[in-house]
């Protein structure tokens, strides 16, 4: 194999790109899953998210816009989620899976006409004479705004669940709702709002799939991004700084993969581009194995609906 | 008399199909340890619901010190001064014990105050307690005083204790009641929910007694004898089961040194468990909840495998066999859990009946469910056991947990086996029901079975065992004949009151 071609300054600023809708969506998840409930629809949401902050931002011409309208789609549709299984109480695997499918069809049927423009772009911030000190200046200092605020956003939550009394609601409902609900917290209200948190993130992550990752749209453009953020929930063990390592090793595996093309790898090119899935899978696995739920740290009460009849 | 604190008047509720509480009155007096007694069922749990703001009264009417009070929420009732400690505890596992205080506080201090708050208070109290520790790790015993520190933090003026008994050593029973006098003696009221008679005779100076959701009466429980609360809560005389003496046979069940890792999270392990027993033998096993209990059941009805010397039915050895080839082999098993593990609850009776009498009773034919021998079993269950059903058809769910457990015991007793393993059988039963199962087992005792009661309710060891050993962090104590036995020897076994003496003392 060949590394020559590959400049390492280069791959791990692209990593960092390339991580950010998923850490985004995967950060978002979590929070979801601390409260018990387990979304599955986080594609659907993302791509909702790409072609909503995609027209909003070809439109008003500003790609803020753009973002704040792919979080709002994201949250409208994870709100469609969150009034099902909380309030009609269908199950949450199946939900998730339906809204995951609506998306897909929906993006597809709204993004009809969007083909092939290009829309506003999102620069780097400037830093003016750091970003031009040797591999910091482009790893550190030569990135958009977004780069940097899902940083402060791992970083948030982390604070949130952790050290506010907000968090330890948070973790008390995805414990033990019926023990949270006898102390008089509102189970389903403040799963609602997780659920409705963790769609705005998956919506502000396919914002970035299509404003700045690729930046244009197509259909399916997020290509299996949400069941990779579910998978990092997993692997991260529901830690937010985890998450982060997760993002960034996936991103960089994916970024890597296709530097290794660029440079003419001998390794088929089917087997590079199914690697970073294969990896998920294999980590998953490790993960998983040989312990329970407690050791996984799982919240205990994740995927049960919960209806104080009792 | 004392200040009248809380009263209650006319309180009344409904349920669809069911009148939980009907025109409840009874008043508590400031500092007064007032009993609430009843039997499963009788409306004492939804009372207190409502009072603590869970749960709306559909009419009647409160009054706390004189004004009116009706809780929107439990936050309501705790800003007026109510605390609750739960039967089942309001505990988070994964959380530490400051948090899970934290979590029933309206405005917690910062955590570090907490901490040392709550290891002043506990201390105080005789109920040492350290703040970090994961609630997930504690016993039984001290997970309720996390619930009762959670309480006293509020300084209430009522707290209502649900059944808070159960789970504990007759040890730590007694330096609950020594906590309990000292609010009392300091002018909180304890509204404290009971069936155990002699607990109440011992702490409370007044007592209501509840029977299907109305007020039946009320007693100075330090003048009554047990016997008279106990036929004002049941209404009806109860008689103990007999037991006919039964020839001990040859040993039908040895267990050796047995190991065992917990399946399940927070779980204690088997820790070389050694015992055997003899036909016609019931061996009682005690401890409180989180011993090991779940893992016995499970290692010797098969869910948990071993060596195969280790567990042996009626000599052979079957440590490596599953669950259906332990029934094959004479052993059947009641797990204390009715909903989930020992039935399935969408399905109906007789396809319950079915999932564990298919081996023993013949009930499959080539692969293909012999449906009229099926019904045929359910029926037989349904007549011996007095199980109360429109039919066979309906799922077990629908049944009330006496009856599903009346029908769940008699499925395992009626397929003649040489071993019983019953966890719990009588939890959550009424009186009447419980006798019913007692009996049973007793008599299938008396035909030639060895049996083992795992179970939590000592009153209920001593009265059907033979022989009696304690479970006790997944070790099992040496069994003893129940004869000559002392409640003090008992609670020694239990595993005294994990260290919660010693604080009592240097109070003293």
């Amino acid at each position: 194999m060949d590394f020559g071609a590959i400049n390492p300054t280069i791959l791990i600023a692209s990593l960092m790109v390339a991580a950010v809708p998923i850490m985004l969506a995967a950060l978002g998840e979590l929070v979801v899953e601390k409260s018990g409930v387990l979304n599955l629809g986080v594609e659907g949401m993302m791509i909702i998210g790409a072609i909503a902050g995609f027209v909003t931002a070809v439109h008003t011409g500003s790609p803020v816009a753009g973002f704040a309208g792919g979080a709002v789609a994201g949250a409208l549709l994870s709100l469609v989620f969150a009034f099902l299984t909380q309030f009609l109480l269908t199950n949450q695997v199946a939900t998730g899976l339906a809204l995951t499918l609506f998306g897909l069809g929906l993006s597809s049927l709204a993004g009809q006409g969007y083909n092939g423009i290009k829309p506003p772009a999102t620069h780097a911030v400037p830093f003016g004479p750091l970003a031009d000190i040797p591999f910091f200046g482009r790893v550190v200092f030569g990135h958009d705004w977004m780069v940097y605020a899902s940083i402060a956003l791992v970083a948030l939550v982390w604070w949130v669940l952790r050290a506010t009394r907000l968090g330890l609601v948070i973790r008390a409902v995805g414990e033990n709702h019926e023990a949270a609900h006898s102390l008089g917290y509102k189970v389903n209200r403040i799963r609602l709002g997780c659920t409705v948190f963790g769609g705005a993130m998956a919506g502000l992550g396919g914002a970035y799939v299509s404003l700045v990752r690729v930046p244009q749209w197509t259909d399916g453009i997020t290509a299996g991004a949400g069941w990779i953020a579910l998978a990092i929930v997993v692997f991260a063990s529901w830690k937010p700084w985890r998450v982060l390592i997760g993002a960034y090793l996936f991103g960089g595996i994916t970024v890597l993969q296709l530097n290794l093309q660029a440079a003419g790898s001998r390794i088929p090119v089917e087997y590079l581009s199914m690697s970073p899935y294969l990896i998920t899978i294999l980590v998953l696995v490790i993960m998983s194995s040989g312990r329970g739920r407690a050791g996984l740290n799982a919240p205990a009460a994740l995927g049960q609906n919960f209806h104080a009849s009792r | 008399m004392q200040d009248i604190l809380l009263s209650v008047e006319g309180i009344g509720k409904s349920y669809p199909g069911v009148r939980a509480n009907d025109d409840v009155s009874f008043r508590i007096g400031t500092g007064e340890v007032h009993a609430l007694l009843g039997e499963n069922g009788a409306g004492k749990s939804t009372l207190v619901k409502m009072i603590y703001g869970l749960v709306k009264p559909d009419e009647g009417r409160m009054m706390l010190r004189g004004q009116p009070y009706a809780p929107v929420e439990p936050r309501a009732a705790r800003a007026a001064g109510v605390a609750m400690v739960f039967q089942h505890f309001s505990l988070f596992e994964a959380l530490n014990v400051a948090e899970n205080v934290a979590l029933g506080m309206e405005n917690p201090p910062p955590m570090r105050e907490l901490a040392a708050r709550i290891r002043s208070v506990s201390e105080e109290y005789g109920l040492p307690l350290d703040p970090s520790r994961m609630v997930g790790d504690l016993s039984a015993g001290e997970r309720q005083r996390v619930e009762i520190i959670r309480c006293l933090l509020q300084d209430p003026k009522l707290l209502i204790m649900d059944e808070p008994t159960s789970v504990l050593t007759p040890q730590e029973v007694g330096i609950l009641f020594r906590t309990l006098r000292q609010l009392s003696s300091e002018g909180t009221a304890i509204l404290y929910i009971s069936h155990k008679l002699e607990e109440i005779r011992t702490l409370c100076d007044a007592a209501t007694i509840l029977r299907r959701g109305k007020v039946v009466g009320s007693a100075d429980p330090r003048q009554s004898t047990a016997r008279e609360l106990a036929e004002m809560m049941v209404g009806a005389v109860l008689t103990p089961p007999e037991r006919k003496a039964a020839e001990k046979g040859e040993v039908v069940l040895g267990v050796t040194a047995l190991n065992a890792a917990s399946p399940i999270p927070f779980g204690t392990s088997l820790k070389e468990v050694s015992f055997t027993v003899a036909r016609g033998e019931v061996l009682g096993i005690a401890g409180v909840a989180g011993n090991g209990q779940d893992e016995l059941l499970l290692a010797l009805s098969g869910e948990l495998k071993s060596a195969p010397d280790r567990v042996r039915i009626a000599g052979r050895a079957a440590g490596d066999l599953g669950p259906a080839e332990r029934r094959r082999a004479g052993l059947v098993a009641a797990p204390e859990d009715r909903y989930g593990h020992a039935a399935a609850p969408d399905m109906s009776l007789v396809e319950n009946a079915f999932l564990t009498g298919q081996i023993r009773r013949n009930l499959d034919r080539g692969g293909f469910i012999d449906w009229p021998a099926t019904r045929a079993f359910a029926d037989e269950i349904i007549a011996t056991y007095d199980v109360r059903t429109p039919g066979n058809h309906v799922a077990a769910r629908a049944l009330s947990g006496g009856n599903l457990q009346k029908f769940l015991i008699g499925r395992e007793l009626d397929q003649s086996p040489d071993v019983i393993v019953i966890n719990q059988p009588t939890w959550g039963v009424d009186a009447a029901a419980a006798a019913a199962i007692r009996q049973a087992i007793l008599n299938r005792a008396a035909e030639g079975a060895g049996v083992v009661v795992i179970s939590q309710d000592l009153d209920e060891l001593l009265e059907v065992s033979d022989m009696f050993a304690v479970l006790n962090e997944g070790r099992l104590t040496r069994p003893r004949p129940v004869k000559g036995l002392t409640i003090d020897e008992i609670g020694l076994m239990m595993g005294g009151a994990h260290g919660m003496e010693v604080a009592h003392h240097v109070e003293a």
